[in-house]
C-alpha cells in the first residue's frame, strides 16, 4: 500500500565519524535536541539529589496542594520538615514536583530500551529476509500482518498478556516496532546487493558473512541511528500513554504518565497534576524527534529526501 | 497488467495479511497465563464445571481446530460472549461503533480542510516563515500526546471560557445539536497529529510538483497563483497525501483510544481500555480484529481510488 511514496533507498556510502560528528554540531537540530536530552538525563540520573523527596511517600494531611503551597513533609527518618511543594501535591498528598523529576527515569528506560532492543531484533530478522530467499516471504508476509494492526492496538493488547510492569511495557511497545525496522533493513539489504562494489565482492567469493559484516552492515548504521531516535521518541510517548490508560507500569511507580492518569479526577479543579508532568512529557519528545530530523539531515540524507 | 487485473491482486492480497491478523490474535489468547472457562465459571465453581465449560467452549479440542472454528464463526460476526460484560461482543460493538464512528469522521475532515491548505500555502511559500510555522507545528503535533492536548484544551474552552461541555457524548438521535458540540472538542484533539502529518506530506509532495514543467507552462500562460497551486500542483501531488491519510488511520485508531479515554466518550476505544483492565479477552480479541480489520479496507479503498483517478498509475 505504500510503494507509491516509500521507494527503495539507495544505500548511502558510509560516513567518516569525525567529520559527521563535525556536521552534527552545526545542525541546530541536533544541538537543541542534544541539550534537552542531555538535561532531562542529568535530571534522571540526579533525580534524589535535586531536593526531591520520596516519590512514593504518601502525606494525607497534604493533599491537592497547588503550586508553590507550603506543605509539611514526612521524611524517611520519620521527623517533619517543612518545604514548598513547587508543582504542588497529588490526591495522596505526594509531591509532584519529586514524582516529575523521578518519573525521567521510567520514561527513559523505555525510550532507549525500545529503541536498542527494537532495532537489534529488526536489523537481525531483517538480514535474514535479505539474505535467505526461502524465509523472505514468509517473514515479510508475518511483517505485514503485524502492521496491520495499530502500534497502541497491538501494544494495548501485549500488556494484557503480562502482569504490568516496566518490562511488560518495554516488550509491549517494542513488539509492534520490530516490522519497520525490518522492512527498511530489507530494502537497504536488497539495494546493497545490486552495488557494483558487493556484485565484485560476490565474484570475487566473499563469503557471506564477510558480505555481511563489511559492505552491509555499514550501509545499515546511519538508517538504524535515525530510526532508532525515531522509535525512542514514539515509546516515551506510547509508554506514557500506557499509564496514562491505566494499564502501563505499575500505578505507585512515579511516571510521567501514571503522575496524569491519578491527576485525571481532580483535573479541573488542580490542573497542576496533568500540566507539569505534560510539559516534561512533550519536551522530551519533541527533543527526541528533533534530534531525529537533524541527524536525518547530517547522516542519512537519502533518507531525508524521502520523507 | 490491467488495471481490473491489478485491483483484483490488492484485494486477494488482503485475505493473507487478515490472515496472519487473525492468527496472531487467536494465538495471544491462548498463549495467556490464564484460563477463560475459569474466568467464566467464577471464583466458586468446581473442577468439573470448568470442565464442562472448556468443552462447551471447545478448548479442549486441538488448537488447529480451534483456530479454524473460531474464524469460521468470526466471519458470520460471532466474536463469542463477553467475560465482562456478560453478553455477546457483537452486540457490544454494535452499541459502541457510533460514537468512535463520529468521532472519526469530524476528525478527518477537520484534519483535511485545515492540514492541505496549510502544506499547499507552506509549499507556496517554501522557506518563508509561514512555512516555518507549518513545519514547527508539525514536529510539536507528533510531540504533544493526544491527551495532554485533551486537557489543555478542556481547560481552555470548557472550564475557562466556559464554552463548550467538559465531557461526555450524546448520540445523534437525542438531537444533532449536543452530537456536535460534545464532538468539536475530542475531534480537534485528535486531528491535531492527523493535520501535522498531512500538512508535512501535502507540503513536500506539492513541493515537487511545483518544479515540474507544467507549471511552468501554467504560470507562463498567465493562470492565477491559486488555480496554479490548486488545480495544476495540488491535483498532480494528490497521490501521496491520499496514501498519507490512509496509512494515517493507525495514528488515528491509536488516539481514538486515548481521545475517548479523555472525554469520556463510550465508543470502540474506551471498550478496549475497559476490556483490557477486565482482562476481557474475547471483546479485546474482537476490537483489534475489527480495527485492524478497518485499517486494511480504508487503505485498499485509497489504493482503488487513486488507481481509478490518476490515469498515470498503471501496474
Amino acid at each position: 500500500m505504500a510503494d507509491v511514496i516509500v521507494d527503495i533507498p539507495i544505500a548511502a556510502a558510509p560516513v567518516k565519524p569525525a567529520a559527521a560528528f563535525r556536521k552534527l554540531l552545526h545542525n541546530p537540530g541536533v544541538v537543541f535536541g542534544g541539550v534537552i536530552i542531555a538535561i532531562v538525563v542529568l535530571m534522571g540520573l540526579l533525580a534524589p539529589w535535586l531536593g526531591t523527596i520520596d516519590p512514593t511517600a504518601i502525606n494525607p494531611i497534604a493533599r491537592n496542594r497547588i503550586p508553590g503551597a507550603e506543605v509539611s513533609m514526612r521524611t524517611d527518618t520519620g521527623e517533619r520538615i517543612k518545604m514548598i511543594a513547587l508543582f504542588g501535591t497529588d490526591g495522596l498528598g505526594r509531591d509532584i514536583y519529586s514524582r516529575v523529576v523521578y518519573g525521567a527515569r521510567v520514561s527513559l528506560l523505555v525510550g532507549v530500551s525500545v529503541a536498542l532492543i527494537s532495532v537489534a531484533v529488526g536489523l537481525f530478522i531483517g538480514l535474514l529476509a535479505g539474505f535467505i530467499r526461502i524465509l523472505d516471504a514468509v517473514i515479510m508476509r508475518i511483517m505485514d500482518g503485524l502492521m496491520a494492526i495499530p502500534a497502541i492496538l497491538l501494544a494495548i493488547a501485549m500488556v494484557s498478556l503480562f502482569h504490568s510492569s516496566v518490562l511488560t511495557v518495554i516488550v509491549a511497545i517494542t513488539v509492534p516496532q520490530i516490522p519497520g525496522v525490518v522492512r527498511l533493513v530489507r530494502a537497504i539489504v536488497l539495494s546493497v546487493r545490486e552495488e557494483p562494489y558487493v556484485e565484485a565482492a560476490v565474484t570475487l567469493g566473499t563469503s557471506t558473512p564477510k558480505l555481511l559484516w563489511r559492505h552491509v552492515l555499514p550501509n545499515t548504521i546511519a538508517p538504524m541511528i535515525v530510526q532508532g531516535t525515531f522509535i525512542c521518541a514514539s515509546a516515551i510517548l506510547v509508554e506514557a500513554i500506557l499509564s496514562f490508560l491505566g494499564i502501563g507500569v505499575p500505578p505507585e511507580v512515579p511516571t510521567w504518565g501514571n503522575i496524569m492518569a491519578e491527576g485525571r479526577q481532580v483535573f479541573s479543579l488542580f490542573p497542576h497534576n496533568i500540566i507539569y508532568p505534560g510539559v516534561f512529557l512533550a519536551a522530551t519528545i519533541l527533543a527526541v524527534n528533533v534530534l531525529g530530523d537533524g541527524l536525518r539531515d547530517t547522516i542519512d540524507p537519502k533518507m531525508a529526501k524521502r520523507v | 497488467m490491467s488495471m481490473y487485473g491489478y485491483l483484483l491482486r490488492r484485494l486477494l492480497g488482503t485475505i493473507p495479511v487478515m490472515l496472519v491478523v487473525a492468527l496472531f490474535i487467536f494465538l495471544m489468547l491462548r498463549l495467556t497465563p490464564s484460563d477463560p472457562a475459569a474466568i467464566i465459571a467464577g471464583d466458586n465453581a468446581s473442577t468439573e464445571q470448568v470442565a464442562r465449560i472448556r468443552g462447551q467452549l471447545g478448548l479442549d479440542r486441538p488448537m488447529v481446530e480451534q483456530f479454524f472454528i473460531w474464524s469460521g464463526k468470526v466471519l458470520t460476526g460471532d466474536f463469542g460472549e463477553s467475560f465482562f460484560f456478560k453478553k455477546s461482543v457483537a452486540s457490544l460493538i454494535g452499541e459502541r461503533i457510533e460514537p468512535t464512528l463520529s468521532l472519526a469522521f469530524f476528525t478527518i475532515l477537520i484534519a483535511v480542510f485545515v492540514a492541505v491548505p496549510l502544506g499547499v500555502l507552506a509549499a507556496h511559500r517554501h522557506g518563508s516563515w509561514i512555512d516555518r510555522i507549518v513545519m514547527g507545528f508539525s514536529v510539536l503535533g507528533f510531540s504533544v500526546p493526544v491527551f495532554v492536548i485533551g486537557y489543555l484544551l478542556i481547560y481552555l474552552f470548557s472550564i475557562w471560557l466556559n464554552w463548550l461541555p467538559v465531557q461526555g457524548y450524546q448520540r445523534i438521535s437525542e438531537g444533532v445539536g449536543g452530537w456536535v458540540q460534545r464532538l468539536i472538542l475530542p475531534s480537534v484533539t485528535l486531528s491535531v497529529i492527523y493535520i501535522a502529518l498531512i500538512a508535512r506530506m501535502t507540503r513536500t509532495s506539492v513541493l515537487e510538483v511545483l518544479s515540474e514543467d507544467y507549471i511552468r507552462t501554467a504560470r507562463a500562460k498567465g493562470q492565477s497563483e491559486r488555480k496554479v497551486l490548486f488545480r495544476h500542483a495540488l491535483r498532480n501531488a494528490a497521490v501521496p497525501i491520499v496514501t498519507v491519510i490512509g496509512l494515517g488511520v493507525a495514528l488515528l485508531i491509536g488516539g481514538v483510544v486515548v481521545t475517548e479515554s479523555v472525554f469520556t466518550i463510550p465508543g470502540l476505544g474506551r471498550l478496549t481500555v475497559d476490556a483490557v483492565l477486565a482482562r476481557d479477552y474475547p471483546t479485546i480479541q474482537a476490537v483489534i480484529l475489527l480495527f485492524s480489520f478497518a485499517y486494511v479496507m480504508i487503505n485498499l479503498a485509497v489504493d482503488m481510488i487513486y488507481t481509478l483517478l490518476d490515469p498515470r498509475i498503471r501496474y
